[in-house]
């Protein structure tokens, strides 16, 4: 190919326009970067950064409370309701507990699991544990929050299960706890892959290393598989902090009580249709997770992603 | 160098980014007149209405005669309702009393001539041209129904029959309750008040003082723990005590009329301290795309059989006051059942939900304006 296009290049007024072209991005390297990123790049910028913009400049806007339409008067009140209003103060960190926990619970979760389909499970089990987690995935994520609306129901599977077993009752319907539960299935997967691929590349040399050396199993664990492990945990708790972070409809649906993309929402549809304070708000999430993207950075898990 | 365009990239995206949103920055409205005949029907027809309102016994034949077709979406709350007309893609809403007045004062809506209804002149004479959709003798939209805000209960858990809204504000059924998650749920909280603690002098629960304001949010925060579920929808609701997850709460007929159609034990009734109750108006948007169709669609659902067959699928009262014959012919009893034959004074007794405002209506501007019950009810959820 590249031979072809030397020789082209060197006669440049006998090829059709295709072939000069392709003589021109052969000569201009950065030409050729360029056509390569644009169409790329435009779509980050007109569809992504622009929407971030649009976000933080409407976020100093504000709103008529009566009409509803908007007023492009720079004014830092939208601010300063989230900084000094207990009520946004309660929700954000209520959300960002809530996050922190799924993760803490999926990790714990997903490591012994993780673990056993890098390590220990036969080629054909390991298949077999790949689609079990992969296949929730498949189905619509409401449908199995409604199923777990159903499990967790007065009258659902669970309390009918503890009823066969002579269990007491539960009362997690529309509770906090039923959104940890809820919350820490549905992002169960984003969990176990990460740390799976980060225990997958540890090589068994190392263990070896490590038993050869004195190591009883747990200081192998302990100083070896945890550590090697720890930015695939930790690219794993990205997803599930975010994801979190980010839901509403969880919170609306089995629970009972507002999460940040709950007032955001309601300020967008809803409510006062107030845009500029739901963008406000929404950069709460935002900064959070810079904070966090810049911890986990130091851990180096974006390189176990 | 290479630091020096990474730099230069920055900034040519960023600024690049920044002009994308300035270019939308721009909204001339210019408001087209009163709708006073019909042209040609466009057929199609994008509406905002009530879970309910919309039923294919109703729709499809209006489609079938007009050919105009109909997509609807449903609106949970009026806030909601109003935050979709104001996006300009709807042609028409079912906007109750208190989303009715902010469309207007928007200019989110176009006025209309009655004499384009011919069924206009059955009306209750309450609902031809009441305040909430008539201003200064231009009207604004069609009245549609209404009807209460009731109580309902599961009847195999919640002994004896209630006859209070203070069930909802009692311990006694603690974690089994549910009400709407709206804020003008505030307005049953001070009608419930204006019975109960009668010192606070609370005449309209809609025109709340700072004390009265306040007291009515006390209770709700007081009423915060032993609730169950804050509804969303009414399919919502209807999910709640199908499963068991609430026996007692605020609701409209219509999921009392879709639970019972299921065999669920449920009734509903109005407290003896009266109710909180809606009254609709079809409006049509000041940018319709399909207006002919959407005064067609005014036409279609005044007629008394449409009324009577709406009326009996939701459980509310038809403005038409032709309904009623049919309402007996479809299901014996329903007419009375309903309210449909009932006096002004029934009407009268239903506290309609409005827009609060600054302004009393008493000559005095000291009540608390919508946005505060809004914040309010953010508050009261946290």
């Amino acid at each position: 190919m590249a031979v072809r296009a030397y020789e082209e290049a060197g006669r440049p007024w006998s090829g059709s326009v295709r072939r000069r072209l392709s003589a021109a991005f052969w000569r201009r390297p950065w030409l050729r970067a360029v056509a390569l990123l644009l169409p790329p790049l435009a779509w980050m910028v007109v569809f992504y950064l622009a929407a971030l913009a649009v976000l933080f400049v409407s976020a100093f806007w504000s709103v008529d409370s009566f009409t509803g339409k908007l007023t492009h008067a720079w004014t830092w009140s939208n601010f300063d309701t989230i900084i000094h209003d207990s009520t946004y103060h309660q929700i954000a960190f209520r959300t960002i507990w809530m996050a922190a926990a799924v993760t803490v619970t999926d990790a714990i979760i997903a490591f012994p699991f993780a673990y056993y389909m890098a390590r220990v499970a036969t080629p054909r089990l390991r298949t077999v544990l790949f689609v079990l987690v992969l296949l929730p995935l498949w189905s619509s994520y409401l449908a199995r929050i409604y199923a777990w609306r159903l499990i967790l129901n007065d009258e659902g599977v669970l309390n009918w299960s503890l009823d066969k077993l002579g269990l007491p009752h539960q009362n997690w319907a529309f509770t906090n706890t039923a959104m940890w539960i809820v919350f820490s299935y549905i992002w169960l997967p984003f969990m176990i892959l990460p740390i799976y691929a980060s225990l997958e590349r540890i090589p068994d040399s190392l263990l070896e290393a490590s038993r050869d050396l004195g190591g009883k199993s747990w200081a192998t664990f302990r100083r070896v598989i945890l550590p090697l492990a720890l930015p695939g945990i930790v690219a794993g708790s990205i997803f599930t902090f975010s994801l979190t972070l980010g839901d509403y409809i969880t919170p609306s649906l089995v629970g009972n009580v507002d999460f940040i993309g709950n007032v955001i929402y309601r300020n967008v549809l809803g409510l006062t249709n107030n845009l500029p304070f739901a963008a406000a708000y929404a950069t709460v999430p935002l900064v959070v997770m810079a904070v966090y993207l810049a911890l986990a950075k130091r851990t180096g898990a974006f390189e176990a992603l | 160098m290479r630091k020096i365009r990474r730099i230069h990239v920055l900034v040519a995206t960023l600024a690049a980014a920044l002009c994308v949103p300035a270019s939308g920055v721009s909204s001339a409205q210019t408001s087209p007149g009163t709708l006073t005949k019909m042209g040609k029907l466009e057929g199609a027809l994008n509406l905002i209405a009530w879970e309910g309102y919309t039923y294919k016994q109703w729709v499809q034949p209006f489609t079938k005669k007009t050919g105009c077709k109909v997509r609807a979406k449903f609106g949970g709350s009026s806030d909601e309702m109003v935050t979709l007309m104001r996006t300009g893609q709807y042609d028409a809403v079912s906007a109750s009393g208190d989303a009715s007045l902010r469309l207007i004062l928007g200019k989110d809506v176009r006025s209309i001539d009655p004499k384009l209804v011919p069924d206009f002149k059955n009306f209750i004479p309450a609902l031809k041209s009441p305040s909430h959709n008539t201003v200064k003798g231009v009207h604004y939209g069609i009245s549609l129904q209404w009807g209460p805000n009731t109580l309902m209960y599961n009847t195999k858990k919640v002994k004896p029959k209630p006859t209070s809204w203070g069930l909802l504000y009692s311990s006694k059924y603690k974690g089994k309750i549910t009400v709407p998650d709206n804020p003008i749920q505030i307005a049953d909280a001070a009608l419930y008040l204006s019975k109960s603690k009668p010192d606070l002098g609370i005449k309209d629960p809609y025109e709340l003082t700072e004390a009265q304001f306040k007291a009515a949010v006390d209770l709700l925060k007081k009423q915060r723990p032993l609730v169950k579920k804050y509804w969303a929808s009414a399919g919502d609701e209807i999910d709640l005590f199908k499963n068991g997850g609430a026996w007692i709460g605020a609701s409209w007929p219509y999921q009392t009329n879709t639970l019972q159609a299921d065999k669920a034990p449920v009734k509903d009734l109005i407290p003896k301290e009266g109710a909180t109750g809606w009254a609709d108006t079809w409006m049509i948007s000041s940018k319709a795309k399909h207006p002919n169709c959407a005064v067609a669609w005014i036409k279609w659902v005044s007629t008394p059989k449409v009324q009577a067959q709406q009326a009996i699928y939701f459980g509310e009262t038809p403005a038409n006051t032709k309904a009623c014959r049919i309402m007996d012919q479809l299901s014996k009893g329903s007419c009375a059942q309903y309210h449909a034959n009932a006096s002004a004074k029934y009407f009268n007794s239903i506290k309609f939900w409005k827009t609060p405002v600054k302004d009393c209506g008493n000559g005095q501007s000291n009540c608390v304006d919508y946005a505060r019950w809004q914040q309010a009810w953010t508050d009261i959820k946290s």
